[in-house]
């Protein structure tokens, strides 16, 4: 080997070095924090972790209690978000995939629909304020859920469509050949072959709104006591801790933090069971 | 084998589909330039040709799939039975449950093996338990699949094998009982013992249905058709008895290809 060679050879390799060692880095550095963002949460949420818990309402300052209506306002408002975002999101989904592919209208939804997907969830809160609270005179968990609903819809769509797309053409001209009608083809082929994928989207739009703070801020609102009206403000989990946490008193921000470690842990089994599902499409 | 000599004094055959002066667009470009040819009753037609010459697309009007896309346009006339299926007027689901197609890959739907042939009959006809099951079974013999299938209903379509999976389209095919059956290819995706099956399936076929076959293989046209059609960019170079077509082509074109010397 000549000596420019070698010389070549010896910079290449201090080049590919210097970058495993900043890719190192980087991924010690990212893993680093989450790891240390995880024990803390876990030993903190242990600490406070009890029957009570799960049995009793938010208390005041100074006396016993548990994050019982935050976490079943939590649980109905995600349901009313999820039961009004996913038909929607699943109807403009298919519309987009199946009937109106190659069609202008698909291209500007699918472009709206990704500006929605990425928009700061705060400026959904204060949409819904504007067009709902305000008009009504007040916060209730109807607005709560329809501005997590509008959080569900973007990614429902998209998931959607994409999981359609992904059907081979095929499928769907053999079951057109047979004589079926379109909205056969897509109920019965087209939606059965998509079906691990879309449900997939959904379990990760739960999971992304079940954690969602700033759309409840001025739409549910909180609510320090049990409440089983929808059209009353009502308490939800990340609000509470949001509350909770930035209070002087010790045993609020205990319960705080165990209101983070169930949320985190609910996270992570949504995701998880989304993961298991596209393993099982996968094979 | 029908000789050449005794093919030429049979008469005629009644034709079933008689497709006149059609011509086939992708936006612009023409795809079928004035095709005319007749697709005889209980007969086999094969249309051969190399890739890109039109013959996929002819199968594919007959059925008017292409409708299915955007800025596909056939002009002409295709009569079945008397009728112009182009008319716009003409009810696609029912004009496809006349004329069933086969692809070129096994297309089962993801599906128990029973609900893959349910699923066409229970569109067009409510029926019994016992009767969906006769129905199930007589599709499946129809398609010489029963005999590996029977004790496995109800397990899904995909798990078949490739040659399996071709089969169990056919019996969904036969199942609605339809007059032609178009076959796209459909053994260029299976090995050959798979091959033979299709081929032994398609020469039974035809004691009941009217077949067209789109084929890449020159021998599968000889052995199984009775009629074929040469296509070369779009035109309708030759048409004809198979057994003329492969002994004495009319057509130095046809004899170019068949003998090999290109495409």
């Amino acid at each position: 080997m000549s000596a420019r060679a070698n010389a070549l050879y010896a910079r290449r390799l201090l080049r590919e070095r210097a970058f495993l060692g900043l890719s190192m880095a980087a991924t010690v550095l990212g893993l680093g924090c989450l790891v240390l963002i995880l024990t803390t949460l876990l030993i903190e949420g242990f600490v406070g972790l009890r029957l009570q818990v799960f049995t009793e309402n938010t208390p005041p300052p100074g006396s016993d209690g548990g994050l019982l209506n935050a976490i079943a306002g939590s649980l109905v408002m995600t349901a009313l978000g999820v039961v009004f975002g996913t038909p929607l999101g699943i109807l403009a989904g298919t519309y987009m995939a199946e009937y109106g592919r190659y069609t202008r209208l698909t291209q500007t939804v699918r472009f709206v629909n990704d500006i929605l997907l990425s928009a700061p969830s705060i400026v959904v809160g204060l949409f819904v304020y504007e067009i709902y609270v305000a008009q009504v005179g007040h916060f209730s968990a109807w607005a709560g859920g329809v501005a997590l609903a509008i959080i569900v819809v973007p990614v429902v769509v998209r998931t959607t469509e994409d999981m359609l797309i992904l059907v081979p053409d095929p499928l769907r001209e053999a079951a057109t050949a047979l004589g079926a009608p379109r909205w056969h083809v897509i109920s019965r082929v087209a939606y059965r072959a998509a079906k691990a994928g879309i449900v997939t989207g959904i379990l990760l739009a739960v999971a992304r709104i079940s954690g969602e703070t700033a759309p409840l801020l001025f739409t549910a609102l909180n609510n320090q006591f049990w409440s089983s009206n929808l059209n009353a403000p009502m308490a939800s989990l990340p609000v509470t801790i949001f509350q909770f946490a930035m209070s002087p008193y010790e045993d609020w921000r205990r319960l705080a933090w165990t209101g983070a470690l169930l949320i985190t842990a609910a996270v992570l089994a949504l995701s998880i069971a989304a993961r298991a599902l596209n393993t099982k499409r996968g094979q | 084998m029908m000789t050449a000599a005794a093919a030429a004094i049979e008469p005629k055959p009644p034709v079933k589909v008689d497709i006149r002066n059609l011509d086939f667009f992708y936006g612009d470009s023409k795809a079928l330039k004035n095709v005319s040819m007749p697709l005889y009753f209980k007969n086999v037609t094969a249309f051969i040709g190399p890739s890109g010459c039109g013959k996929s697309t002819l199968l594919r009007v007959l059925n008017r799939m292409y409708e299915m896309y955007p800025n596909q346009r056939a002009v002409g006339e295709i009569m079945v039975d008397g009728e112009n299926i182009l008319n716009p007027k003409q009810d696609l689901n029912l004009l496809r449950a006349k004329l069933g197609m086969l692809f070129q890959k096994p297309t089962p739907f993801p599906m128990t093996i029973y609900d893959n042939i349910a699923f066409g009959i229970r569109m067009y006809e409510r029926l019994s338990k016992s009767e969906m099951d006769g129905r199930v079974e007589a599709a499946l013999r129809g398609a010489a699949l029963w005999n590996e299938v029977k004790d496995k209903l109800g397990a899904s379509g995909l798990s078949l094998s490739g040659g399996q999976q071709q089969r169990l389209c056919i019996a969904r095919t036969v199942a609605i009982k339809p007059e032609v059956i178009l076959l796209d290819e459909p053994c260029s995706a299976l090995d050959p013992i798979s091959t033979a099956k299709i081929e032994e399936l398609i020469d039974e076929l035809k004691q009941e249905y009217t077949i067209v076959i789109v084929t890449h293989n020159m021998q599968q046209a000889a052995r199984i058709s009775d009629y074929t059609a040469f296509m070369l960019l779009g035109d309708l170079v030759e048409f004809g008895e198979t057994a003329m077509m492969t002994t004495k082509p009319k057509n130095q074109k046809t004899e170019d290809y068949i003998t090999g010397r290109f495409g």
